[in-house]
């Protein structure tokens, strides 16, 4: 029976994730701002097959609080065996571009946040001596684009972060997965006009998964988005500048 | 420019605002004209759908609530699909309690269209099955409907095509099975004589029946077909393997109809020499039986880009010894109609909706590619048969019927009319009320 831990639960991919857990029987804790939200996915995840499913209200950006959550999330368990960050947001880049506040409120929530949460998680991880702590970076954290910089460039804080932290936890038998899903059909994406390689949220939550059991390292999802992205790094700089993307 | 919505049939396709519901505690948006519920848009003609106006997508409302595994009570929000609840339900040992042919339904459509199946003989309508629901309206107010509940609303609601509110929270009581296999059996019979036989004569042993016919038929040969009847199998001592999970999906929609006169005639004759046996016993997964064509997906691409009517009919039971028959006459005497003709006798089981479409007698149900005025024409002609005897067309399949007609099907319509919430609408219910 594994003990998954989720931040962001009420994500699209997030809440997904979770009903593959529910169906192995799972106990599931779940944190996030909206509690009747969580409330509601406890009951669907209790029905789903989840041994046992625990609500927490958080704020992510209010990092006074991390601690406390931590605890209580801790609580009566002998250690989680997956834990997913799975928040952020989608920023408004041309609204970024005119106002810094903005720009660093957005980087908070997609970056800040999610370095003070694993900073404290990597300890507990740590001296349990297992488990994986995955997080939901970006493909868009890869290269700087002008349409959306200022949250490629918050999940590019995260990549790196989890790079190091990897190299870190590997010797404690921790294991550490940054998910970079491609272009997802979620609520957070409701604007967009969708085409061929657009993924659904069901889709990604599997190779989650799967990423997981396998201990992988790096997974795009879908599986394709590593070699768009890896065309995209090569381009020089000199050229890419001058592509509109 | 708007997107598009399809309703299964692709005909017609109406431009609207696609709107998604996510929270089933949040208020319903304010449309600029009106709005509808759409669950997963297996409704064939125009009734899920809302030319110029907003649709709500409720696929979203796909959480279960609670479910007791010894009461076989399930309580879930509204878009959650029949195929979900089998996925969770049949490993428990239960089953839904009645199932179209399709498991890709909502659960609010299903009740939305009081939809029947093969046992309606014995079981009714999926809302005989309902224990509450809860009914959103437009100005915030919740009702929570059941038959001692508000009941006006809840049979208003039951059939009531999605326009009195939109459904949020459904609990409905599933059927206990002990086996996910069923026993079926499968009689060829040679008119419509023999298939009114063998419905009376299987009535009370079969829990389902239904029949193909071979709609291409003339002549001596009108109205044969294959009768099919089964029953949930008992626990089955050797533990079976469960059916690969094979699914074809159409793609592309072909340039024409792939179903025409002569790819009818050819289907429809070796599908009934297929069977050399007058009779055939076998057992097979639930899913084999009960949804056959689930195995293709986006099937309703194969009528091509001009989509297909579905005829959806009831006739009572003093006619339809006479009516029925003729009825397939004129249809095989167009050539039109489809490889999936079906026929079924309906129980007496009084249906629970104001506007629900099952009633006693003979059901008979098909598709016609859209081949223009002269589809429109033969479905008239059909019209003026099933008006003419007292029967009944079903609109969760139509996208043609006449107000003149609809309203003479439906007598309970003007009483239902006064539930319709203000700010709903389809384009289904515009088009009967001119």
């Amino acid at each position: 029976m594994q003990n998954v831990l989720v931040v962001g639960a009420t994500s699209a991919i997030a809440e997904a994730t979770c009903r593959l857990y529910a169906a192995r029987g799972a106990r599931l804790c779940l944190a996030g701002r909206n509690t009747q939200r969580l409330n509601d996915m406890a009951d669907d995840l209790r029905v789903r097959g989840a041994q046992d499913v625990a609500v927490h209200a958080l704020d992510v950006n209010d990092i006074a609080n991390h601690a406390q959550f931590i605890e209580s999330a801790w609580q009566g368990r002998s250690g989680m065996d997956v834990v997913l960050i799975a928040h952020g947001t989608l920023p408004d880049q041309t609204a970024c571009e005119t106002s810094a506040e903005l720009s660093l409120q957005e980087f908070a929530t997609n970056a800040t946040s999610t370095i003070a949460l694993l900073t404290p998680i990597a300890n507990r991880m740590q001296a349990s001596g297992k488990g994986t702590i995955a997080v939901i970076s970006s493909v868009a954290g890869d290269r700087g684009r002008a349409s959306n910089y200022l949250y490629g460039s918050a999940k590019a804080a995260v990549t790196t972060f989890l790079s190091g932290l990897r190299q870190r936890l590997y010797a404690h038998g921790v294991h550490v997965l940054t998910i970079k899903p491609g272009f997802v059909d979620t609520p957070m994406t409701r604007n967009f006009k969708k085409g061929a390689l657009w993924a659904k949220p069901d889709a990604v939550a599997t190779g989650i998964v799967r990423a997981i059991d396998r201990k992988r390292a790096i997974a795009y999802l879908p599986g394709f988005w590593a070699l768009i992205m890896l065309i995209i790094r090569c381009v020089p700089e000199a050229i890419f500048k001058r592509v509109k993307l | 420019m708007p997107p598009v919505a399809y309703s299964w049939g692709r005909y017609p396709r109406t431009a609207q605002t696609l709107v998604d519901v996510t929270d089933r505690h949040a208020c319903l948006p304010r449309p600029a004209s009106s709005m509808l519920p759409y669950g997963n848009g297996r409704s064939y003609g125009d009734s899920c759908l809302n030319a110029d106006g907003d649709l709500l997508r409720t696929r979203a409302l796909d959480r279960f609530i609670a479910f007791d595994p010894t009461t076989g009570v399930l309580s879930c929000e509204a878009g959650v699909l029949f195929s979900e609840i089998l996925n969770l339900a049949v490993p428990q040992g239960w089953f839904l309690p009645v199932t179209p042919g399709t498991c890709f339904v909502t659960i609010g459509g299903a009740i939305a269209n009081d939809v029947h199946g093969k046992n309606h003989h014995r079981a009714g309508t999926i809302g005989h099955h309902v224990v509450s629901l809860e009914l959103l309206r437009s100005d915030g107010q919740r009702l929570q409907c059941s038959a001692a509940e508000n009941a006006d609303w809840f049979s208003a609601t039951i059939g009531g095509l999605g326009l009195t509110g939109l459904i949020t929270r459904v609990e409905i009581h599933l059927r206990r099975i002990a086996s996910p296999w069923m026993s079926t059996e499968t009689i060829k019979f040679p008119d419509v004589d023999t298939f009114f036989e063998l419905s009376a004569a299987s009535e009370r042993d079969y829990e389902y029946t239904v029949a193909w016919i071979d709609c291409a038929a003339k002549g001596k040969a009108l109205g044969r077909g294959l009768f099919s009847r089964a029953n949930h199998a008992p626990a089955l001592a050797d533990q079976r393997p469960d059916a690969p999970k094979r699914r074809l999906t159409m793609r592309v929609t072909p340039p024409v109809s792939l179903v025409n006169p002569l790819s009818l005639r050819a289907f429809n004759w070796a599908y009934y020499h297929r069977q050399r046996q007058p009779a055939w016993r076998a057992t097979t997964r639930y899913e084999a039986f009960f949804y056959p064509l689930d195995g293709i997906g986006q099937w309703n691409r194969m009528y091509g880009p001009r989509g297909f009517l579905q005829y959806q009919c009831v006739v009572p039971p003093g006619q339809s010894a006479s009516t029925i028959p003729r009825l397939i006459e004129c249809i095989s005497r167009a050539g039109g109609g489809s490889f999936l003709a079906v026929l079924k006798q309906f129980g007496d089981i009084p249906s629970l909706g104001m506007l629900s479409f099952p009633r006693p007698g003979t059901t008979l149900a098909l598709d016609f590619p859209n081949a223009g005025p002269s589809t429109f024409a033969l479905l008239d002609q059909l019209d003026t048969l099933v008006a003419a005897s007292g029967g009944a067309v079903y609109p969760a399949k139509d996208a043609r019927m006449s107000g003149t007609h609809f309203r003479q099907y439906f007598p309970g319509w003007e009483a239902f009319s006064r539930f319709i919430d203000p700010r709903f609408s389809s384009s289904f219910w515009r088009r009967v009320m001119e």
